[in-house]
């Protein structure tokens, strides 16, 4: 099968081009000659299937970062037959380099001059004829995110498609040696082809950021955004949950129940309580994540992400990080994998790692899911998004404490040198994109582990056959108190240290290993809760599930992206301690205090 | 007489009222020209890539509260630096 690969710089709109190009049919896979996972699609062009890979941005290509080398590897060990060269057409003068760079490979290659709505709207005339002959190159403009010009251009694909195989030589550090050559370069094909005012107009952007960046209302917008998140998360999640488990919960009534009444009773407890209840747990999450990556993509593809850099640089500088760190930290709230992946973009190793040790404790839409749970249930509707927003804070205070201690050993040496791009709309189509994908990629990643580790729990809660379930008898209850003692001082009662014992491989399955415990599920199992425990220790709770290793995906990343399983080993380690520390000293305080 | 005050007013001017400075040192909303870049190699090479180069036109938009990052206009991109990177650009107004 033949591959295109798409190439282009960080903020060129090479996703959304990759979204157009692929639907939905992309997936995440392996290529020889690199570590990382890179996402492709395999399409129809003309009358063949082709695959289309979407390689990292990157400015240049003998840059030393990660992303980078990956590029340079990838071209290496997998020449594609052709390649897309997205530029944005906005800052066609500088992204033109490394084009002219790309060029020196004798690639087959079609240059798209994307965002050709808003060089437009600058004022930027561009000739793309005129450019096409001065580089011997197709050149097209185009808008990926509404698709104008993207038939020609992908008309102009099919065929190039089609011309000679490239080659591909081994030179290739000296062929990119020539920085030289390539400015001369520059000059020639810009200097008919190009107009740009010597002054840009002031625009939307730059009114924008005069109150967004403002020196002293920039930092309280800011937490004003992300409060307004949180509460809209919480507002509108909350109640699609519980459509969700109610629905599932019908559905187990009418359909699933009397269509295993034949069989014998302990494998309907098992299919019932361990694989429909893991299946609900794994639907209940669905609505959370759509809305939560639903408000992200807006964060994030407005360009407000970068601003956000751009106002705790400052501060963040302080502990060891930069402005990235805490735009990744932010990552970290909805998922800490893709979080810890993104930090791919840092070029010196000990920061990477420091900021790789600091992203487990963001607050993750998993643990979300408990904190919603167990809030709603001790907690009076009016408190509850309170008590969730001092879990916030609770995050935040871990990662700065953890960065605080650690900067010495990871010191940063790393430039912050960083893009800003201008304020976009993102189009209900690339929110709608990303959140299927973040979804499609939960239950893609997640729901094996989730299922399992509820079936898990509903064994262990049942077994040995002689035991009365969910009783101490069980090998449940001999574990919860085996490890009593040490929970025991933060008021964490056997039942829900074993919930702890799970949430180690996921923290979705807190709840479900819970409901199995108590034999109980929605309402009731907050009923039960409610009985059981005080807000005291619910919170320490609470407190011990934010702080300890998120899951098993998270380490896998932790290991895979540091290539040490003792960098691995450490953060766990880490994040027990300090768990187990900030629990303890958060209860015994409230006892002493007569809670 | 006034031909000679004039001449040396001019070269008065030059040294009193452009002098080179850093970059960190620019005010927001001036305008200056890039004169040279003293940083290693590595970052040298990702400021080319990003439009940093000896004669261009350098924009100061706003600087962060704190001592924070800069925010600079080359061209059409904007980009944000810190000040101890700022400080190894020298810019001439």
């Amino acid at each position: 099968m033949k591959k295109i690969a798409l190439l282009g710089m960080p903020n060129t709109g090479k996703s959304t081009l990759f979204n157009r190009l692929t639907g939905s049919s992309s997936r995440v896979g392996n290529w020889p000659g690199i570590t990382v996972e890179l996402l492709s699609g395999k399409i129809l062009l003309g009358n063949e299937m082709v695959e289309v890979i979407d390689l990292p941005g990157i400015y240049d290509m003998h840059g030393f970062s990660e992303d980078e080398q990956v590029v340079r590897h990838f071209l290496h060990d997998n020449v594609p037959d052709l390649a897309l060269i997205v530029l944005n057409a906005t800052q066609i003068e500088r992204q033109i380099s490394l084009l002219l760079q790309l060029k020196q490979f004798n690639l087959n290659m079609v240059v798209l001059l994307n965002m050709a709505d808003e060089s437009r709207k600058l004022g930027i005339t561009i000739d793309a004829e005129k450019m096409s002959s001065a580089l011997g190159l197709p050149v097209f403009l185009l808008s990926a995110k509404y698709g104008t010009g993207y038939p020609e251009a992908l008309h102009a694909i099919t065929q190039s498609l089609h011309s000679s195989p490239p080659a591909m030589t081994e030179t290739v550090r000296s062929l990119l040696e020539q920085d030289e050559h390539i400015e001369r370069e520059i000059s020639r094909v810009l200097r008919d082809t190009v107009q740009i005012p010597a002054l840009l107009p002031d625009n939307l952007t730059d009114q924008l950021d005069r109150f967004m960046l403002h020196p002293w209302l920039g930092l309280p917008i800011f937490f004003g955004i992300m409060y307004l998140l949180f509460q809209a998360i919480f507002l509108l999640g909350q109640p699609l949950q519980i459509g969700v488990n109610e629905l599932f919960g019908w559905l187990r009534e009418i359909a699933i129940a009397p269509l295993l009444g034949g069989l014998p009773h302990a494998l309907q407890g098992l299919l019932l309580d361990g694989v429909y209840n893991g299946i609900v747990t794994v639907a209940a999450f669905v609505p959370l994540i759509v809305l939560f990556f639903l408000f992200m993509a807006i964060v994030e593809d407005t360009g407000y992400l970068s601003r956000a850099a751009f106002l705790m640089d400052a501060l963040m500088s302080k502990m060891g990080l930069d402005g990235r760190s805490f735009v990744m930290l932010l990552m970290g709230f909805g998922c800490n994998v893709p979080a810890l992946m993104g930090t791919r973009v840092m070029r010196s190793r000990s920061h990477r790692l420091l900021s790789m040790l600091v992203i487990p404790f963001s607050l993750c839409s998993a643990r979300l899911q408990v904190f919603v749970f167990i809030s709603a249930a001790l907690f009076s509707p009016k408190a509850a998004p309170l008590v969730l927003f001092s879990l916030y804070l609770f995050s935040f205070a871990a990662a700065i404490l953890t960065a605080v201690i650690f900067k010495r050993h990871y010191p940063n040496t790393e430039p912050f040198v960083l893009e800003l791009p201008p304020y976009r709309f993102p189009t209900l189509r690339q929110m709608a994109m990303r959140g299927w994908l973040e979804v499609y990629q939960f239950l893609h990643r997640a729901s094996k582990f989730i299922i399992a580790g509820v079936v898990l729990v509903w064994l262990l809660t049942n077994l040995p056959p002689s035991a009365t379930p969910a009783s101490s008898a069980t090998f449940a209850g001999m574990i919860g108190s085996w490890l009593h003692p040490i929970f025991a001082p933060l008021g964490v009662t056997p039942d829900l240290t074993l919930a702890l014992i799970f949430g180690f491989v996921a923290k979705e399955i807190v709840i479900g290993s819970l409901a199995v415990i108590y034999g109980l599920s929605g309402q009731a199992l907050s009923g039960a809760l409610a009985a059981q425990l005080d807000w005291v220790q619910a919170y320490s709770f609470m407190l011990f599930t934010l702080i300890y290793t998120p899951c098993l995906s998270t380490i896998a990343t932790l290991r895979n992206e540091s290539g040490s399983a003792k960098f691995m080993g450490f953060s766990i380690i880490w994040s027990l301690c300090l768990a187990w520390l900030l629990s303890f000293a958060f209860y015994q305080s409230a006892r002493a205090l007569g809670f | 007489m006034t031909a000679r005050y004039g001449i040396i007013l001019n070269i008065v001017n030059a040294y009193t009222y452009n002098p080179p400075m850093t970059l960190s040192s620019m005010n927001p909303g001036e305008i200056a020209t890039i004169i040279s870049i003293h940083t290693d190699e590595a970052l040298h090479q990702r400021l080319l890539a990003m439009g940093f180069r000896a004669g261009k036109t350098i924009q100061l938009i706003r600087k962060a509260q704190f001592s924070g990052p800069l925010q600079v206009r080359i061209g059409t991109t904007d980009i944000l630096l810190r000040k101890a990177e700022a400080e190894k650009i020298m810019v001439q107004t």
